[in-house]
């Protein structure tokens, strides 16, 4: 396949940042699309230019590192895809595809398509946990969970803190993510005595970050790779309400 | 590549006595440090997967100044997050018949009888208590209707031990400990550094008081200082370039170590897994693992004829040759992955491999599709089965998997004693970054468990032990100032080169090499064409390689650079150890050491030892033997059949 792509060249922080455009020949359907930008930094080495910088870790969809948007979609347009696990048989010989950063005040770039997540995990440490010291637990067979409880809690814990539905979101809100780490321990006996605790001081902390308000307009889990519900967001958003009730 | 044979170790330092007691008697004699002098005691974790991750947050809550260290932009993100099939323990939950005991037994015998007695029971002791741990911090484990925690089972062990989070057990573990991290980054206990990459150990009087590590955004070289230097950084299986690791696994926190005084031991132990997604092409970046736990349901055949090349479903199933369940009737497709890896290579090697090159056989699930109905199917192994589609593209509900075996795990790593302290005084090594408790062949679902061992339980308590004689005071300016001078060095170097290739096709070439000759099967003759060949391309490196931009700046071809020079090093290393050990055992198959069955031969009478290498800068490296003893566990030829 040949392709032309129109990528957002950024060298910095400080730099404004513009679109530049690169053909790539021969590339195989059965390529991820980070294999085709490695096809095309290694030619861009070779020629003297600075590669474009993308993160990645994994390459299988769980580290949540990569994300790019593509053809203006957070990961891409196929659905429930993670953009490593994006293959390019899913795109038609001679298109023009665009690759841009993830963009929301929150989520800086720091080179090209590389931005800085951090606020996520500022968010984790005003309370996304169970506080509990190593080597005091007690029998892990001494609370039962419900297994509808437990299916429930799982299905919010696959969050990859990837920050796509931050990207997609129109207000830039970080709440499907935060909505999903509060869902997972809110839902686990393990998780109560800190429950709305943890919610109010996660949400007010998205806030102080800078994340923009919830409008339910659902970008966020159309784009998530892990299929993370909206029902998360009414069940974060009743947990903070009830804790600044008491 | 010449070397020289040192002293022996035997101390060390695991307590005598009733091996049920070791841990016990050790964790007693272990001096305290009291509450007030912990505050006054940095300690730096380098490495925030499994075990550095849990080992921060643990250190951190006992009051320790901990500095943690990762070169990804969050500690959630490290290379266990991979981890797929499970955990285990020896909870015996189901009353099949586990113990403490058979835990440690199959893990003795399963890593072919080179692995610790004194540490693999302790592991398996500990197991127990890590559920509790990741239980309570509401890691969503697997549950049963009746509310209990489910558990499945794995090769190697016949019974249900494994316990799991779907397919993404590494993961849900990960996020307990990191959770547990950022709990104590609030509280300020802890000091997050992402997106830094370890350099160099900085050792002064003889002890580990720090490391030089790079901002990787600014390119800024920065000193941190501590009482001790923990590194938690990971395996090495990417020096064979395709790999089942994330792609920036590297050996460089572990190699600038060995360089320091840290003793190297066993390079040569890789574990290949035999269910991997075949390579499709030369662009290929990585390999994807399909999880072992598939062959509880899927049959691994191979047409009986060779270079058929009919459509699976047109060959009639007596034309198949189900191979593992024909050699191994005990346990047929659930032998461990040694066994099963080699076997996959026999058939292929045979000219009966399937699919693009005849690297591949099948993985089929036809006979339960048939039996347990597609949905059944589906529940357990949906998620794989969707992931195996995206990335070939065929859907493995009507054609059976292609699978074929891909290097994942390194049993090799830094030496470390009883304590988990390394040959430097002061540096720890815990994690896949150590060598201790696999032997030559890591049983699925052990990793995890050994990690977070290391993380919550063992190290809190070792270097307590080491600490309570600190804090050691001021650090030599001149230890440090070389340290980081010696970073620089290479830094410049690498960007002065300006050649005309690129890192990656240095690291392509080299994995190839190590694959062929240091791969599934070794021969003497291979291993020596690998170290003729390994030192001129690393000469070709260090005269062609190019690296674009600058080091003052964020600069990803400058990182892969520095990593494959050390990969080079390390490969002659493993080379080199891989010749000297003329058995075959684990995941070390040597052609030359084998029985008239083809089964792997071991040799106990020349090779029951660690192999622990001493860097030697006249690149002539010592050899220190570690005889290992088994007073437990029997040493026998281990059989499937
Ligand atoms: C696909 C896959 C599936 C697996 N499935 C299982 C399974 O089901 N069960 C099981 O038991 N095991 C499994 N394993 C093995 C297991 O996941 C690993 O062995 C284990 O997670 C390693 O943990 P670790 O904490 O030692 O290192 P890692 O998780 O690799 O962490 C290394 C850390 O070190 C950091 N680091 C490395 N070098 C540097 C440096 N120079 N400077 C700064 N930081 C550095 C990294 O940033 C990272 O934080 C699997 C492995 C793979 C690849
Ligand atoms: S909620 Fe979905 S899109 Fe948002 S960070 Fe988590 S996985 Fe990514
Ligand atoms: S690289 Fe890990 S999710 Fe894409």
């Amino acid at each position: 396949m040949n392709l032309t792509l129109r990528v957002w060249r950024q060298s910095g922080p400080s730099d404004d940042g513009r679109m530049v455009t690169y053909k790539v020949e021969d590339v195989s359907p059965d390529m991820s699309f980070l294999e085709m930008l490695d096809v095309l930094n290694e030619r861009l080495i070779l020629e003297g230019d600075d590669p474009i910088a993308f993160d990645h870790d994994c390459r299988e969809g769980i580290c949540g590192m990569c994300g790019m948007v593509i053809n203006g979609v957070a990961h891409g347009e196929q659905r429930a895809t993670t953009t490593c696990q994006l293959h390019m048989r899913h795109f038609e010989d001679g298109a023009t595809i665009t690759i841009e950063p993830w963009r929301a005040a929150p989520f800086p770039v720091v080179k090209d398509l590389v931005v800085d997540r951090s606020a996520f995990d500022r968010i984790i440490q005003a309370g996304g946990f169970v506080s509990v010291p190593a080597g005091s637990a007690p029998d892990a067979h001494s609370v039962p969970v419900r297994k509808e409880d437990a299916d429930a809690a799982f299905d919010a814990a696959t969050c990859i803190g990837c920050g796509a539905c931050v990207a997609a979101c129109p207000n830039g809100s970080a709440s499907l993510f935060t909505a999903a780490k509060i869902t997972h321990l809110s839902l686990l006996p393990q998780g109560q005595p800190e429950r709305l605790s943890r919610a109010k001081a996660m949400v007010d902390q998205m806030d102080a970050e800078g994340f923009g308000g919830c409008t339910n307009t659902g970008e966020c889990t159309a784009v998530c790779p892990k299929g993370i519900p909206l029902e998360t967001i009414a069940r974060m958003n009743s947990d903070y309400l009830k804790a600044n009730a008491k | 590549m010449k070397y020289t044979e040192g002293s022996e170790i035997h101390d060390t330092k695991a307590p005598a006595g009733p091996i049920e007691e070791r841990w016990e008697k050790r964790k007693f004699s272990a001096k305290l440090v009291n509450p007030a002098n912990k505050r006054k005691l940095t300690v730096i974790v380098v490495g925030t997967g499994l075990a550095g991750g849990s080992a921060a947050a643990t250190l951190g809550e006992l009051g320790y100044n901990v500095k943690s260290f990762c070169y990804q932009d969050t500690p959630r993100r490290a290379h266990s997050i991979a981890a797929q099939g499970g955990i285990n323990a020896a909870k015996n939950y189901r009353g099949d018949g586990d113990s403490i005991y058979r835990l440690f037994y199959d893990t003795v015998k399963g890593g072919d009888f080179r692995a610790r007695e004194s540490n693999v029971y302790r592991l398996a002791q500990v197991s127990v208590n890590i559920i509790d741990q990741a239980v309570a911090q509401g890691v969503p484990f697997a549950r049963e209707y009746g509310g209990l925690l489910d558990t499945r089972s794995f090769g190697g062990a016949q019974v249900s031990r494994t316990f799991y989070a779907r397919g993404q057990t590494g993961q849900q573990l990960l996020l307990g400990a990191y959770q547990a991290l950022e709990r104590q980054i609030a509280a300020g206990t802890v000091t997050m550094h992402t997106r830094h990459e370890m350099l160099d150990v900085i050792v002064a009087d003889g002890r580990a008081r720090g490391v030089i590590v790079r901002d990787m955004v600014t390119g800024e070289i920065e000193r941190h200082l501590a009482d001790a230097v923990v590194l938690a950084t990971g395996g090495y299986g990417n020096v064979f370039f395709l790999s089942t690791n994330a792609k920036g696994c590297n050996t460089t926190a572990i190699w600038r170590a060995h360089e320091r005084g840290a003793y190297f031991a066993n390079p040569c132990y890789t574990q290949i897994h035999p269910t991997c997604i075949p390579v499709s092409g030369e662009y290929q970046s990585k390999l994807t693992l399909m999880s072992e736990s598939l062959r509880n349901d899927g049959r691994v055949w191979v047409p009986l004829r060779k270079n058929d090349t009919r459509a699976p479903g047109d060959i009639p199933d007596d034309e198949r040759d189900y191979y593992l369940e024909r050699i191994y009737p005990a346990f047929g497709n659930l032998v461990p992955r040694d066994i099963a890896s080699r076997a996959a290579k026999n058939v292929c090697d045979e000219g009966r491999g399937v699919g693009p090159g005849g690297l591949g056989v099948y993985l089929d699930f036809r006979d339960a599709i048939n039996r347990l109905g597609r949905d059944a199917v589906e529940k357990k192994y949906g998620n794989l089965f969707e992931m195996y589609e995206r990335i070939t593209g065929e859907n493995p509900y009507d054609v059976p998997m292609r699978i074929y075996p891909a290097v994942h795990y390194t049993m090799g790593g830094l030496w470390v004693d009883y304590d988990l302290q390394s040959t430097i005084p002061g540096l720890f090594v815990i994690g896949e970054a150590n060598f201790s408790d696999h032997g030559a062949n890591r049983l699925g679902a052990s990793a995890l468990m050994q990690g977070l061992a290391d993380g919550y339980f063992v190290l809190p308590t070792t270097i307590g032990d080491y600490l309570a004689a600190g804090p050691f005071g001021d650090v030599d300016d001149a230890a440090i100032a070389e340290a980081e001078v010696k970073v620089r060095n290479k830094i410049d170097r690498l960007l002065s080169v300006n050649g005309t290739r690129t890192p990656d096709s240095f690291h392509r070439e080299l994995g190839k090499l190590m694959w062929d000759y240091c791969g599934m099967e070794r021969t003497e003759e291979s291993l020596r064409k690998a170290l003729e060949r390994i030192p001129e391309l690393r000469e070709e490196f260090w005269q062609n390689v190019k690296v674009t931009g600058t080091a003052e700046e964020l600069n990803q071809v400058l990182e892969r650079a520095g990593r494959v020079a050390d990969f080079f090093d390390l490969a002659e290393l493993m080379c080199l150890d891989a010749l000297i050990r003329t058995e075959s055992c684990g995941g070390h198959f040597r052609a030359e050491s084998q029985d008239a069955d083809g089964e792997a031969l071991r040799d106990d009478e020349h090779f029951a030892h660690v192999s622990a290498w001493e860097f030697s800068p006249s690149g002539e490296p010592v050899l220190h033997k570690e005889p290992l003893e088994y007073e437990y566990v029997k040493m026998t030829q281990r059989s499937y059949k």
